[in-house]
């Protein structure tokens, strides 16, 4: 007898699809939307930036599960009628749009601010400015935290299983309960995220050091 | 859309809720405090001669940190009553917060415990302070305070994580909330206050760590 059988690999692969697709979903949509946040955040208006930074500290305040439910059911409630995968992708996007926002924030603030005042110099406009000189300079900065983010955010899909949506985590429940191994199969579970994450990290931690350095 | 907001059954059960928004709060306080002893007998193991002790603490913090929480609350829940361990689902919690926790804390206390130069210490000895008054001036303070922030963010985090302790039914907030929830099927209601509180709840707790913070460590660095 096999310990876990083909049609159960199978099953969780298929949540690993759905983990992956829900993060990069997350990921990219979070990196739109930060980028605006960070704009909004660093730019000249208070009333921009205030507002953003209570968006910040509102997603940054609350548990992601919360979030979850909040947007899960609030969609509901407006009257659009969206695929379960949708809404939650729609969680996820909002949920990173807030963390990456503030890690790029951090970015933007740290480029001196002779560059700007070069920029201006230069005659530069606010789009080019940012685009051609702060911001390219900005994600290198933060790049090691927006690579600690995007790990937290594959953690933080496994969330979605209390939703009910069947990817990696809940695929594993599932499994898990049918074949009553539930330790086997919560390890391959946890198994596959980490062969997932942890070269993420230790890239986030190489690029970390690597700055460090060229910083001393 | 035709959906009329219905708060009063959030306000009717407001003391089910109230309870378990401490419950939460107890959660976090217990799953911190042992995260603090894990991370420190954790880094007295990273750092020691034995080196398999050394290795099994790095191998634990990258497992713990590159898993999702709910796995391993999962796993650990599975996992203690076949080693004979028989709690409650919300001991069980505490463990997992602890487990989790101690990992990140393990990490951040190793980083201000390098941030101490040895010559400090020489110094301080031949200052003629005793070993005790070295540690605790020279070594514990300034370690503590150089990883103050990184380490009550991360407690922050943890409180929030609490949260998913519900999947294996913990006395918490979300917990309490998801049977509301199930009674009378106002989902958003329910989860919108939750969510509030859970905001009031870490506020008060920046609040709270930006106190202590000012009380033990504004004296000037140089």
């Amino acid at each position: 007898m096999s310990v876990i059988g083909q049609n159960e690999m199978l099953f969780l692969l298929q949540g690993l699809k759905w983990t992956l697709l829900l993060s990069a979903i997350g990921f990219i949509g979070g990196g739109i939307f930060g980028l605006i946040i960070a704009l909004a955040r660093t730019s000249a208006h208070s009333a921009l930036r205030k507002t953003a930074a209570g968006y910040i500290s509102v997603f940054q305040g609350t548990p992601l599960l919360m979030q979850l439910f909040v947007v899960y059911y609030g969609i509901a409630l407006v009257g659009i009628s969206v695929e379960a995968w949708a809404a939650v992708a729609i969680a996820f996007t909002l949920h990173a749009s807030a963390f990456l926002g503030e890690v790029w924030r951090g970015g933007i603030q740290a480029i001196p601010k002779g560059q700007t005042e070069a920029a201006n110099a230069l005659g530069l406009h606010y789009i080019s400015r940012m685009k051609d000189v702060i911001l390219p300079q900005a994600f290198k900065v933060s790049l090691p935290a927006t690579v600690g983010f995007l790990v937290q955010l594959i953690k933080g899909t496994s969330l979605a299983a209390i939703v009910g949506f069947i990817e990696l985590a809940r695929a594993g429940q599932i499994v898990s309960n049918q074949t009553y191994r539930p330790l086997l199969i919560f390890g391959i579970v946890g198994a596959i995220y980490f062969i997932i994450c942890w070269p993420l990290s230790l890239y986030g931690t190489r690029l970390e050091n690597r700055m460090a350095k060229a910083a001393r | 859309m035709n959906y009329v907001l219905d708060f009063s059954v959030v306000f009717e059960k407001m003391p089910d809720l109230l309870m378990g928004a401490l419950a939460t709060i107890g959660l976090a306080l217990a799953g911190m405090s042992l995260a603090l002893v894990v991370g420190v007998i954790g880094v007295a193991a990273r750092t020691s001669n034995i080196r398999p002790l050394r290795s099994a603490v790095i191998a634990f913090v990258e497992v713990v940190r590159n898993t999702p929480f709910l796995v391993q609350i999962f796993f650990i829940f599975f996992a203690l009553p076949m080693m004979g361990i028989r709690l409650n689902p919300t001991a069980t919690a505490i463990i997992a917060l602890a487990v989790n926790g101690g990992a990140y804390a393990i990490e951040i206390i190793r980083g201000g415990v390098d941030s101490i130069h040895k010559g400090q210490v020489e110094a301080g000895l031949a200052l003629g302070l005793h070993k005790a008054q070295v540690f605790r001036l020279i070594v514990l303070k300034p370690a503590l305070r150089a990883i103050y922030p990184s380490l009550t963010s991360q407690f922050i985090m943890l409180t929030l994580t609490t949260s998913v302790c519900t999947s294996i039914a913990a006395y918490e907030l979300t917990s309490v909330a998801q049977i509301i929830e199930s009674d009378t099927f106002r989902s958003f209601e329910v989860y919108f206050t939750i969510t509030l509180m859970y905001l009031v709840i870490s506020w008060m707790m920046m609040g709270l760590f930006a106190l202590i913070s000012r009380h033990f460590f504004s004296y000037p660095v140089r």
